[in-house]
């Protein structure tokens, strides 16, 4: 296998963003930035869900918590004092990765479905109070007036290219966030907790702590993705925040794409986002949820280490004739 | 001389079970303890408690001089305790040569402090442990690729591999042929010779007879025996528990 080491890595991760930047600022059709955004969005969320899910074993249903906490705070600052979009992705950043230490220091003790249900059930909370919190909309939902276009030294862009950008620029820093640790002493540490967690313990490895590692990181890149949200769809409404959609698709992609790599939730947010913004225009908004089911049932059954494990073990069938 | 490892009057209950009852043993530097007892006389549970998988409820634990209660598992693995499983655990997503890289990377490294910084010297170090278990030419295989006493080399050479003082085996014959069982004595008897504390537990009586120099026996919890081997051995008491009467 060829090394490319993390700094050149990073390089090509950076261009390939600038030129996809770059086509579609040429093209410039609202629509394509209105639905990449969906897409870019789907990519941060299932990258950051397999740093726990994928690398550490720890499935988490509640996804959607945590983006919609980077929503919420958005709304929160929106109110409270305005700022721009790069600072309230910071501010959710902070925002839910406290929440995720928080949540994996309460959790982590459990394992597997254990696990999974106390994710969902933190989902459940968190909805409950949102949909009471009156600041913020409560279950009415909040407006967010965006503004059509963007001042910056001197340069007028349209606003959606602009949350475009940033969503973009987000993607990158969580795939390369995500490939550094792979690579690292970090990422073998959490390959020995997925594998087995009592061997890991008497290797040294201190499997708490670095558990906790992941779900703060993994808490913090989803609330990103979520800060800019209310500004791209414009109301908020906890329903919508703390949609079904997020909590499957974050699992599902991973799944569908291979969940040891940080190439699989790539692969699988592109394949299966594009297949959902497909279908939303051309049949209805209804059938995605059903494409997500479908998919994940036939690659459990044809795939089940997902397109890059199957791309594996055709390479090494090609090999050992 | 000082004892390396001294259990002190240790207790473990599991509900209304009681698993360990009140245990001492004393294990000094550079020597060769066998533990036995029938199933369920909580041999595993007191390797447990010496190792931080469970915590004991009541007594203490001090290795080295140091009280290693309320440790975690990893945090006495870094003091210098190493156990290898009953059943083997391989990390089965990563080669022969990976799985050596843990305990090298999170302990010895963090021990010394980044003495091993360079991939070569890490290198290196694998391969030296895979050869010490005759296993060097299949650093790139997966562990399921291996058979059961290849496992559980690997598990003795993953354990060896954070350098320890104490070795715990825990049964890591069972249900290996006569000359695999010759193999692993030979090799644990090697392990020995470079200075490392063992304690093996294990079913296999002539095993345990040839390695042992001291032979303790738990039976219910209790520790009924320790002493030399074929003193031991010959216990009217451990005979009655072994033999019923």
């Amino acid at each position: 296998m060829t090394s490319v080491n993390t700094a050149k890595f990073s390089l090509i991760t950076i261009a390939a963003g600038a030129v996809v930047m770059a086509f579609a600022h040429w093209v410039h059709v609202d629509y394509l930035f209105f639905a990449s955004y969906t897409i870019l969005q789907f990519i941060v969320l299932a990258t950051a869900w397999n740093i726990l899910g994928g690398y550490c074993g720890y499935v988490n249903f509640g996804s959607a918590a945590f983006f919609a906490m980077g929503a919420y705070a958005s709304v929160f600052m929106h109110k409270f004092y305005p700022l721009p979009v790069p600072v309230l992705i910071l501010i959710s950043a902070i925002v839910s990765g406290i929440a995720g230490f928080g949540m994996g220091y309460l959790t982590l003790r459990l394992r597997g479905s254990f696990f999974a249900i106390a994710t969902l059930a933190l989902a459940v909370v968190l909805q409950t109070l949102v949909v009471n919190w009156d600041y913020v909309g409560g279950s009415r939902g909040a407006y967010i007036i965006r503004p059509e276009e963007l001042e910056f030294a001197g340069i007028t862009i349209n606003y959606i290219e602009y949350l475009f950008g940033l969503m973009l620029l987000l993607t990158v820093i969580a795939l390369i966030t995500a490939r550094t640790i792979e690579r690292s002493q970090l990422g073998f540490g959490f390959a020995t907790i997925r594998d087995d967690e009592l061997a890991a313990e008497a290797s040294g490895v201190p499997t708490l702590r670095l558990k906790l590692i992941a779900t703060t990181i993994s808490g913090a890149f989803m609330g990103m993705a979520g800060a800019p949200f209310p500004y791209y769809i414009g109301y908020l409404q906890p329903s919508s925040a703390f949609g079904l959609e997020y909590a499957v698709n974050s699992i599902a992609m991973p799944m569908i794409g291979g969940t040891t790599s940080w190439i699989g939730p790539l692969v699988g947010a592109i394949l299966l986002g594009s297949a959902q913004q497909y279908a939303t225009v051309t049949i209805s908004s209804a059938v995605n949820l059903l494409i997500v089911g479908l998919m994940l049932v036939a690659f459990v059954i044809i795939a089940p280490n997902g397109l890059v494990g199957l791309v594996q073990g055709w390479r090494r069938a090609w090999r050992k004739p | 001389m000082t004892a390396l490892l001294h259990v002190d009057n240790i207790s473990k209950r599991f509900g209304g079970f009681v698993a360990l009852d009140g245990i001492d043993l004393e294990v000094q530097p550079g020597e060769r303890l066998g533990l036995i007892g029938p199933n369920g006389s909580g041999k595993s549970t007191l390797v447990n408690c010496i190792c931080g998988t469970l915590q004991n409820e009541s007594g203490t634990v001090r290795f080295d001089g140091h009280l290693i209660d309320g440790l975690a598992a990893h945090q006495r693995t870094h003091r210098g305790v190493a156990r290898s499983f009953q059943l083997p655990r391989p990390f089965h997503s990563m080669n022969l040569a990976d799985n050596l890289r843990i305990p090298l990377l999170y302990t010895v490294h963090a021990r010394l402090g980044g003495l091993l910084r360079s991939a070569g010297e890490l290198d290196s170090r694998c391969h030296e442990l895979l050869e010490m278990v005759g296993l060097a030419k299949k650093a790139k295989q997966m562990p399921r690729d291996l058979t059961q006493v290849e496992m559980r080399k690997l598990e003795l050479a993953r354990a060896m591999a954070a350098e320890p003082k104490l070795l715990i085996a825990d049964e890591s014959m069972a249900g290996l042929s006569h000359s695999e069982i010759e193999d692993i004595l030979a090799l644990l008897v090697r392990l020995n010779e470079r200075g490392i504390t063992i304690i093996l537990i294990e079913h296999i009586m002539s095993a345990v007879m040839s390695f042992s120099q001291r032979l303790a026996v738990l039976v219910s919890g209790k520790k009924i025996a320790d002493g030399k081997p074929e003193d031991v051995v010959r216990d009217p008491e451990v005979v009655r528990a072994y033999l019923g009467q």
